[in-house]
């Protein structure tokens, strides 16, 4: 596979790491939330045939970690972002 | 018997000999013959025996598609088995051998099998050796693994190096057929960088079988003055002996190129085969087509080939495999089968066209074929003496690659076969042949117009004149006769009687009936034989052949060799590690050293007179603790974090606190998962107001780097922290022992009292009169210890000075078993306790999580389960007796407890011999472990026979007030 690296180009996937679905991103704040929130959050995530989210760590390179929108059926990459800019516009901060 | 069959023409180099040997016999080829051309121009038909029956077998076919004629390769080292003759290029001094044959080729005490055929039908494994069930490992499977089978492996290393590469292009074209040639042409005049792979020798694809003419000259001259003009543009690259085995994504091709299969040996410094990953922009699969047979009685006996086959070897290598020779066809391709033999002068003496009503319905000739039965419209049957006999049942399209990302082909009744399907691989298109366009003139513009439409290339080039003769084809699977046996997969020896079979036990779907008899299952992945196999479970069934379906087409398209997949990924190089900034001094004082993670470290260092391992780590232990010993730590990870954020940061990530800590001062910390379970461990000191540098585990540097970027990117993006590995930038050691002050302060210019530097202290120094350098006061042996960090490249000076400038202390250097020794004597965890099961609470460090603030795992790690007061404890164990032996990975159970699973209570996590308390010890995880110190159990390890009464003690085993560590 080939990533769009929104800094670097095209870029072998070998040079990446996968961690998984981009909702981990989500991750509830530890001193208001409970066990239950944090569990579901880190355990439960949809699989979905199609569009997903997925968070990639360009780890033979610029260290970037980046939002891929891949296309689980197909493998096709229809966007990449850089994550913090993700993370951002999703409200997170500090 | 010289060449015996060898008649004129033919692409082969007749002023050279080429003398190669087959099972021991010596015989003579040309330059340009496959092993087997060779052996048919010297009369060879037999040349191998099949699967499971082990029926005598000669080549169906002339290319990759070969399922019969597979033979060993080469000797020693280089052996290789499961090589089809039909591909293998001749060379000078060949050695080839038949294989799945014992005592000889000729007579085979396995053919016992052929007679014992209704025992081995389809399913026979999972109804014959069903009981009893102990049976198949001991008895069962040796048998039929030794009775049936292939090639043998060599046991010897493969001498030669394979490689991997990387090509870029903007059109990737897959066969050098006219197609293939065509399209090549059209995209490297338009000046755009092409790679034109072919897995033949020679490229021209059918032309150089054929006696079509292009263009008004000879095929295989079009093809050759084409190639040459190729070969003069800096924007091509031609790759013969290149197979291209799959579509993989986003325009990546993968290609094996046989850089020196064809050579005895490799030139110097040349790999035996490359591995190649082709960056593509368009592709077009120009691939061709490949014969199918017709499935009659007893159609599998050599001299029986494909019609192609038949004439390729006449038309291309100049071989007749027969005297008198006849055509079995159902289409109008056969009879150039027939027409090209009588012009070379052989005796055609029968046409069998089965649209005429003809069918062949036997065969006779156990080594070679003798005669064929012949029935006609009216039920009469003729029996024909012939050594040879060409079949076509028509062409299949090679679909292949474009059905790797599961594009289903579709059948088209016209050319009786399959065509490539919709939605095949982003990029790819398919021309010629493979797309089933037949003639070759359809190849030619074909090609032509795919890469033009790749391209989006302007105006096209003419084309020259070629044949365009229309497919006419009445499909025929099998000839419906008698009770014999028909082939259908030659190469797993699956007859129309095992689809017959497998349509009897509903096992009717493709994808069952090909697991269930085998069929398409061998390395020819079936590709003269799955068309008929599906086109007689339709009709069987009654379904149509587009009902019926086709089985998943995956990579490779042909076998590849592990070698090429491992390319230089073997030996040391598959692991390959770094030195450490001592190596050389070690290696000096001939040091044993080990594989840690990616390092290769110092495991002791042997004095003269030492012969056991022990002998050295316990005098290392001994010593430290005596007076001080030194540890190259480098392989610690170390990560400089800096940013107005960065003790905040750390609050996150370590569980415990660390924006409290004092510049000037480090800390134990404790980094939890998400999910609660402890990831690592580590001292992080606070080198300036913002300024942290942390130290991980040897073997979590990557990971917990890694997580850190997560954290700093995803979770809190708007830190102000930034990160930098120096792992590889500080050499670091640890001076540990009671003179460890007095010996570093021999090399470090600023007083380290312990007024000036205190126990957790950290700071930057130099050392030897201005060189910079770290000082962190922590001990991990549970002495009086420092780490001291200078750059790597003064790494191996620092050590040496060290050495030299404290000698009067009689500093000695330890090795990572020492290390061990005194960690555990402490109580530390490490590996055997990080073991990514274990809590905070587990390790006994549960009050390290702080609830004040948020930080990774601190929420789960209070899950019901993980705080289990009757849960795991880590604890120290000893055996009771002074001599008896404890063991890692041995289990606690009660005094007098079966030994079951149900009474397990821990287990040993680490243990070594403690030179200090004078007999083994461990730490181990033990349920409830925290209150039962001072008791009694066992340790049990079954694999070595261990069940050793032990006293659970506290984890500390020495100094547990660490009195020594503050002096």
């Amino acid at each position: 596979m080939i990533i769009h690296h929104p800094i670097l180009g095209p870029r072998d996937a070998q040079e990446f790491v996968y961690l998984g679905d981009a909702a981990l991103m989500n991750r509830p704040d530890g001193m208001t939330a409970g066990i239950e929130e944090f569990h579901d959050w880190l355990y439960n995530r949809d699989n979905p045939a199609g569009e997903h989210q997925e968070l990639w760590y360009h780890e033979q390179g610029d260290r970037s970690w980046l939002v891929v929108t891949r296309n689980t059926v197909t493998h096709e990459i229809t966007k990449v972002e850089l994550a913090r800019d993700v993370a951002r516009s999703k409200g997170r901060s500090k | 018997m010289t060449q015996s069959n060898r008649i004129s023409g033919g692409q082969i180099d007749r002023s050279k000999t080429l003398r190669f040997t087959f099972d021991g016999i010596t015989y003579q080829g040309h330059p340009g013959d496959t092993l087997a051309s060779a052996l048919l121009a010297n009369g060879v038909r037999l040349m191998g025996r099949s699967f499971k029956y082990h029926r005598p077998r000669g080549p169906l076919t002339s290319g990759s598609e070969e399922p019969n004629a597979l033979v060993e390769l080469r000797t020693g080292g280089r052996q290789e088995p499961n090589t089809r003759a039909t591909v293998a290029e001749l060379f000078d001094g060949l050695t080839a051998n038949s294989q799945n044959r014992w005592p000889s080729l000729r007579f085979d005490a396995m053919g016992v099998n052929d007679r014992l055929s209704t025992f081995f039908a389809a399913g026979f494994y999972y109804k014959t050796f069903m009981w009893p069930k102990t049976f198949w490992e001991k008895l069962y499977e040796p048998i039929i693994r030794r009775a049936a089978g292939l090639g043998s492996v060599t046991r010897e290393e493969d001498p030669d190096e394979y490689d991997k590469g990387f090509l870029h292009c903007d059109l990737l074209v897959i066969g050098a057929g006219p197609t293939g040639l065509m399209a090549a042409l059209t995209a490297g005049r338009s000046g755009k960088r092409v790679i034109l792979a072919d897995e033949d020798f020679r490229m021209g694809g059918r032309l150089n079988a054929e006696t079509h003419a292009v263009g008004g000259q000879a095929g295989a001259d079009w093809a050759a003055g084409v190639v040459a003009e190729l070969a003069s543009m800096p924007n091509v690259r031609l790759m013969t002996r290149t197979t291209v085995i799959g579509a993989f994504d986003h325009g990546v091709y993968g290609a094996v190129e046989r850089v020196s299969d064809h050579l005895p040996t490799p030139a110097p410094g040349k790999p035996r085969q490359v591995l190649w990953r082709i960056y593509s922009g368009r592709a077009i699969l120009a691939g061709g087509a490949t014969e199918r047979p017709i499935a009659f009685e007893n159609n599998d006996r050599p001299g029986i080939m494909l019609a192609g086959a038949l004439r390729a070897y006449a038309n291309r290598w100049g071989v007749k495999v027969g005297e008198r020779v006849a055509v079995f066809t159902n289409n109008d391709d056969g009879l150039r089968t027939a027409d090209d033999l009588r012009a070379k002068g052989v005796e055609v003496v029968a046409v069998i066209d089965s649209r005429q009503g003809e069918e062949v319905i036997d065969t006779s000739g156990r080594l070679g074929l003798k005669s064929i039965t012949v029935r006609d419209g009216k039920g009469r049957t003729r029996e024909i003496a012939v050594e040879a006999l060409g079949v076509s049942g028509g062409w299949n399209p090679n679909v292949n690659i474009h059905s790797h990302h599961r594009s289903r082909p579709v059948y088209d009744p016209t050319i009786a076969a399959f065509v490539p399907g919709a939605e095949g691989p982003p990029g790819l298109l398919v021309a010629g042949a493979a797309s089933g366009a037949l003639s070759t003139h359809a190849a030619l513009r074909t090609g032509r117009d795919a890469a033009v439409e790749a391209l989006g290339l302007t105006g096209a080039a003419e084309l020259p004149e070629a044949e365009d003769a229309p497919v006419r084809v009445k499909a025929l699977w099998h000839v419906n006769h008698g009770k014999g046996r028909a082939w259908v997969d030659q190469q797993n020896d699956v007859t129309v009687k095992d689809v017959k079979l497998a349509k009897q036990e509903n096992f009717t779907s493709v994808e069952h009936l090909k697991r269930y008899t085998t069929l398409g299952m061998a390395t020819d992945q079936g590709k003269t034989s799955n068309v008929i196999g599906l086109a007689i479970m339709a009709e069987l069934t009654g379904r149509s052949i587009p009902e019926t379906g086709t089985t998943i087409y995956r990579p490779p398209y042909t076998p590849v060799a592990m070698g090429a997949l491992a390319g230089r990924s073997r030996g040391k190089e598959f692991k390959p590690f770094r030195l450490t900034p001592s190596h050389h001094w070690a290696a000096e004082q001939g040091a044993v050293f080990v594989e840690v993670g990616m390092w290769l470290r110092t495991q002791w260092v042997p004095k003269a007179g030492e012969t056991e391992w022990r002998q050295s780590v316990d005098r290392e232990v001994l010593a430290t603790r005596k007076s001080v010993g030194i540890c190259d730590v480098t392989t610690l990870g170390k990560i400089d974090i800096q940013g107005t954020d960065a003790g905040a940061f750390l609050d996150r990530v370590y569980a415990n606190t660390f924006s409290s800590l004092a510049v000037g001062k480090c800390r134990y910390g404790l980094m939890l998962r998400e999910d609660g379970i402890v990831f690592d461990d580590g001292t992080t000191a606070r080198m300036g107001e913002n300024e942290y540098v942390m130290t991980t585990t040897t073997a979590n540097a990557v990971t917990v780097f890694r997580h850190l970027e997560y954290c700093r990117q995803v979770l809190w993006p708007d830190m102000d922290v930034q990160l930098i590995s120096t792992t590889e930038a500080w050499a670091q050691f640890s001076v540990a022992g009671p003179n460890a002050r007095k010996l570093l302060q021999k090399v470090v210019d600023q007083d380290i009292s312990d007024a000036a530097f205190p126990y957790m202290g950290a700071g930057n120094i130099t050392v030897c009169g201005g060189m910079r350098a770290r000082l962190f006061r922590i001990s991990f042996s549970g002495e009086l210890a420092y780490e001291i960090a200078v750059p790597t490249r003064y790494g191996d000076a620092l050590l040496r000075e060290m050495l030299a400038r404290g000698a009067e202390f009689d500093p000695i250097v330890y090795g990572t078993e020492a290390l061990g020794v005194m960690r555990i004597e402490k109580g530390h965890v490490a590996g055997g306790e990080l073991n990514g099961q274990s809590t905070a609470l587990n390790m006994g460090l549960g009050k390290m999580v702080s609830k004040k603030k948020d930080s990774i795992g601190m929420v789960l790690s209070q899950r019901e389960g993980l705080v289990d007061p009757d849960g795991y404890r880590l604890v120290g164990v000893k055996p009771v007796d002074a001599n008896g032996r404890i063991s890692a990975g041995s289990h606690l159970l009660e005094k007098g407890a079966a030994v079951v699973a149900a009474n397990d209570g821990g287990w040993l996590t680490s243990k070594v011999y403690s030179p200090h308390i004078g007999c083994d010890i461990a730490l181990g995880y033990l349920k409830a472990g925290d209150r039962k110190i001072g008791q009694r159990m066992r340790a049990v390890n079954l694999l070595i026979g261990q069940d050793t009464e032990v006293e659970i003690v506290s984890p500390h085993f020495f100094d547990p007030e660490g009195e020594r560590l503050r002096g």
